[in-house]
């Protein structure tokens, strides 16, 4: 309590001709169970009206808020600053394309890999709005759901070093998202479908296991398992 | 300016938007949707309880039909809804539920067997019947007859919105983020598009389409303490508005969800309560129980709020340092449910107030939460007034809610609607003309250009924040849980005085770009306009109804009142204007609730003579003809083999 916080902010605007990227310094005291939500709004309000960042849920659910919090990648909503020293250093996530400050464009890149990876269900039937529902056992529906729980924040692509040197990569997002198509008995993709679109450099292969997605995912998805699920069935597929 | 055209513009990239673009697409129609996000970052990601559809497949919702559905919901709106609609929706809900199932959501599904569940805040044991094992199944949720919620653990809206943008890649329909519409494009009986602005770079662009959707979701954020979204600050309904010739209906009715966490107002399910959380008091006591024996925690959401506030009012609140709140104990349901069925509330405690439910006690109190009220439009979707634009979702009144819309209702609205409305608008748009009127498109971004040039250049003296946070305070003070002729007419002088304000806000910068207070400044006008309409609609209606209590008022006046507000703002008027139409055919007549305990005045004229009414008294306030009669989905006092089989 009590505490004067400073935040070294990361400041960019790319539509502003001539505007050198440079870090700006903002002093804010620190109140009770503040979090970067409403301690970037008060900076934004009261110092500097032309700040960006992006907000929507601000309950830890929507992934529009991560950015590099100390040099590490996390929602902003959710880190109180009682968790933070007195210093603040706030940059964009790298990797994706800067809109301007703290705001960069994981949507695009987002769309982009769920249109590569054909993220939707492949399949033959049509819906019948008469029939009863297809069975699924309730195990199965909660092991899609535990990789459905991404939320598309970008933190795993923004804390992955494959990514940095290889952009064409589709990061631990997006071997999660081939995990939880693969997991469901509903999409009919066979083996040849998924082999040619995981066993590449884009994909597992480029992947060198150090796990850091995994430490940072503010969503503690089951990242581990679910590539050495997609190993071990690359490697069946590949021996057939 | 950049000219975009396209079949079908669909403002709003959440559910419902998303809905109606599949079905717009699926026609071959060129769809395009625009979003103030990435759509997946729509609000209807964060719902997390789930949504109301009578599949009937858990033993807990055994003997459930459309019908116990359309009961419980026109109940719940107290008799405020469009039976008619209420109807089309229950009917269709399990149809949209299987549909989102074959589109790829992981729904919860039965197992079979012996189950530890909580049942009024009492353990129990169900047993899941073998033969339905598989199929989807469902939680209690409020003011419910039945277990009706499908559900996907605690995140349904994230799993429902992400299958329906996987669709939506499928189908290849572009989605423009960050761009906002701030002016519809219309002449005085059809609205061709938008004028839309950028939120990357500051561009103004025009939309031009066969038919305009809007589907922006709620206004929420306008009271400033919400569990809504950032994002949700009504300027959908101000495009609306705007146009002085669209009315808005129910603006008033606005929804308290019992249980915001303190501080902070993010909201924790009410699959809290469902799954069997109770609501304690400064001593630890169960309260409930003794307001409302029968429903308890689980009455409709305006009963639990009020509940709740009159006990605080008693004494029996929590003080702290963010004002007094009340508990909700979730500890008994153990560490396995709060971390699997329940996890995003667990994360939410944990993360943003370090409280453990496992262990703890969680803060909580009412807190606004859904906009009943919204552009109204006919049951095909239609906007009153003006051709080729259509609302559904939360924006939109619909009117399926009333005055009260129970939980898990309204992300099943958004799908159901956007079936529904969705195929309205394709056949609309088959038929219309694509009107390319450049001239016209230029004159309304004109408009929003010199608003632009006078905020950033003008003299004006005002601050947008503070305005905002006026506006917040006022609505929050007055037109909340509780309100009083006194208040409300305290809140109208004020807003009023802000309105005038907002033509006098200044922007401290001109940087080029996303710009976000020349955003918000943009939108303070819209805001402030709905707060007075809302807090003017909440003043003149003179009863209780649902989430619209009034003390000097309390009782529910059928004879006055069972009627839905609409109001307009004519272009450069001083004040709104308010008319009443009423709410649709009744087949349920009005009665007792069975929780609440409210008193009524019985209606003056009979059903038959009231129900004669609705078709031309609503058309003379410009509704749009359906394409079928009014009432052709409305079958006749089906409810009556269950209400009397039951009893
Ligand atoms: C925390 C929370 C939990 C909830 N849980 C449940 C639940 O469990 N069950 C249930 O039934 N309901 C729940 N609800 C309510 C439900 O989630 C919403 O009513 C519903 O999701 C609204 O969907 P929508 O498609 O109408 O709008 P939204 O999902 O809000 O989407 C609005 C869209 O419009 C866009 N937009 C807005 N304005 C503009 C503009 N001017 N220009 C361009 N684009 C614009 C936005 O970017 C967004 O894409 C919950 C609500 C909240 C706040
Ligand atoms: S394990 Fe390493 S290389 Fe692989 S996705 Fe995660 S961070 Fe990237
Ligand atoms: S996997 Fe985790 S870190 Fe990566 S985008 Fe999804 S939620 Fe974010
Ligand atoms: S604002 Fe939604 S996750 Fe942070």
């Amino acid at each position: 309590m009590g505490r004067t916080l400073t935040f070294k902010i990361f400041r960019y605007n790319p539509t502003l001709e001539n505007d050198q990227a440079h870090i700006e310094a903002y002093r804010l005291e620190e109140l009770p169970r503040l979090n970067l939500f409403s301690a970037l709004n008060m900076i934004r309000e009261q110092q500097a009206p032309d700040l960006m960042f992006d907000f929507v849920c601000r309950a830890g659910i929507c992934g529009s808020c991560a950015m590099m919090i100390n040099g590490r990648p996390t929602l902003a909503c959710r880190t109180l600053t009682s968790d933070l020293p007195d210093t603040i250093e706030l940059f964009p996530l790298p990797f994706f394309k800067l809109l301007g400050d703290l705001s960069v464009d994981t949507g695009v890149w987002f769309r982009a890999m769920g249109e590569h990876l054909e993220s939707w269900i492949h399949t033959q039937k049509e819906f019948n709005p008469e029939a009863q529902e297809e069975r699924m056992d309730n195990e199965t529906a909660i092991k899609i759901y535990d990789s459905e729980r991404c939320i598309e924040c970008g933190c795993c692509i923004a804390g992955c070093a494959t990514a940095q040197v290889y952009p064409d990569f589709i990061g631990a997002a997006g071997l999660n998202r081939i995990g939880r198509f693969l997991f469901d008995p509903r999409d009919e993709r066979g083996d040849q479908e998924w082999f040619e679109l995981v066993s590449t450099d884009e994909g597992i292969f480029g992947c060198i296991g150090m796990m850091a997605c995994d430490d940072v995912c503010p969503k503690d998805l089951p990242l581990l398992e679910v590539f050495s699920y997609i190993r071990r069935k690359v490697t069946a597929m590949a021996v057939k | 300016m950049r000219v975009i055209t396209s079949d079908v513009l669909i403002i709003g990239a959440g559910l419902a938007g998303e809905r109606t673009a599949i079905a717009c697409a699926k026609e071959g129609l060129d769809t395009m949707i625009l979003s103030l996000v990435p759509s997946r970052r729509s609000h209807s990601s964060a719902a997390q309880g789930g949504m109301q559809a009578s599949l009937g497949n858990s033993v807990m919702g055994k003997g459930d039909n459309p019908t116990v559905h359309w009961l419980d919901t026109v109940k719940g709106s107290d008799w405020g809804c469009d039976q008619e609609v209420a109807r089309i929706f229950a009917d269709n809900a399990p149809i949209a539920m299987r549909e989102m199932a074959h589109f790829g959501v992981p729904w919860n599904r039965v197992k079979g067997g012996k189950q530890q569940v909580f049942i009024k805040g009492k353990k129990a044991t169900i047993e899941e019947d073998h033969a339905t094992e598989g199929l989807i199944t469902a939680r209690a949720f409020g003011g419910t007859a039945k277990w009706r919620t499908c559900y996907t653990a605690d995140g349904t809206g994230h799993t429902v919105l992400y299958t329906m943008d996987n669709m939506v890649l499928q189908l290849g329909i572009p989605v423009h983020d960050r761009m906002e519409a701030l002016r519809l494009i219309h002449h005085d009986s059809r609205c061709i598009g938008a004028v839309v602005r950028s939120l990357r770079d500051g561009e103004l662009r025009a939309y031009i389409a066969k038919a305009t959707v809007i589907a922006t979701g709620g206004y929420g954020r306008i009271y400033g303490e919400s569990t809504n979204a950032v994002i949700n600050e009504g300027s959908g309904s101000w495009l609306a508005l705007q146009t002085g010739i669209v009315p808005l209906g129910n603006m008033e009715a606005v929804q308290v969800h019992p249980t915001g966490i303190v501080p902070t107002d993010i909201l924790v399910t009410e699959g809290c309560r469902g799954d069997g959380g109770l609501l304690l008091d400064v001593d630890e006591y169960r309260f409930m129980p003794d307001y409302e024996p029968e429903k308890m925690e689980l009455a409709s959401r305006d009963v639990v709020s009020r509940r709740m506030k009159e006990h605080i009012l008693k004494g029996k609140g929590v003080q702290s340092d963010y004002g007094e709140h009340l508990w909700l104990d979730l500890r008994h349901l153990g560490e396995r449910h709060l971390t699997t069925k329940l996890r995003e509330v667990y994360d939410i405690c944990m993360y943003f107030i370090g409280v453990n439910p496992i262990t703890e006690l969680v803060p909580v109190r009412p807190t606004q939460h859904y906009s009943m009220g919204g552009i109204r439009v006919n049951k095909d979707g239609q906007a009153y007034n003006l051709k080729g634009l259509f609302a559904l979702g939360e924006a939109a009144c619909w009117d399926m809610h009333g005055f009260n819309r129970l939980g898990g209702n309204s992300l099943a609205e958004t799908v159901v609607a956007g079936m529904i409305v969705g195929k309205q608008v394709a056949k609309y748009s088959k038929k219309a003309e694509l009107n390319i009127e450049v001239t016209l498109a230029e004159e309304t971004a004109h408009i929003e250009r010199q608003k632009i040039d006078k905020l950033v250049n003008g003299t004006g003296k005002e601050n947008v924040y503070q305005l905002r946070d006026e506006i917040g305070r006022l609505l929050t003070k007055y037109v909340h849980i509780f309100r009083t002729g006194e208040g409300l007419q305290t809140a109208t002088a004020e807003l009023k005085k802000i309105v005038a304000r907002t033509g006098d806000v200044k922007v401290r910068t001109s940087a080029p770009g996303m710009n976000p207070e020349l955003s918000i400044a943009l939108r303070i006008e819209g805001m402030a306009k709905q707060a007075y309409v809302i807090a003017k609609g909440a003043l003149d209606r003179t009863e209780s109804r649902g989430a619209h209590f009034r003390e000097d008022y309390p009782a529910r006046n059928d004879a006055n009142w069972l009627n839905r507000t609409l109001v307009r703002w004519p272009v450069a008027a001083e004040e709104p204007q308010f008319e009443y139409e009423p709410v649709g055919l009744l087949d349920l007549p009005p009665g007792d609730r069975g929780y609440g305990g409210g008193q009524m005045i019985a209606m003056e004229i009979s059903i038959a003579d009231y129900n004669r009414k609705v078709d031309s008294e609503q058309s003379v306030k410009g509704r749009l003809e359906p394409s079928e009669p009014t009432g052709a989905k409305l079958p006749k006092e089906a409810w009556r083999a269950e209400l009397e089989g039951k009893e």
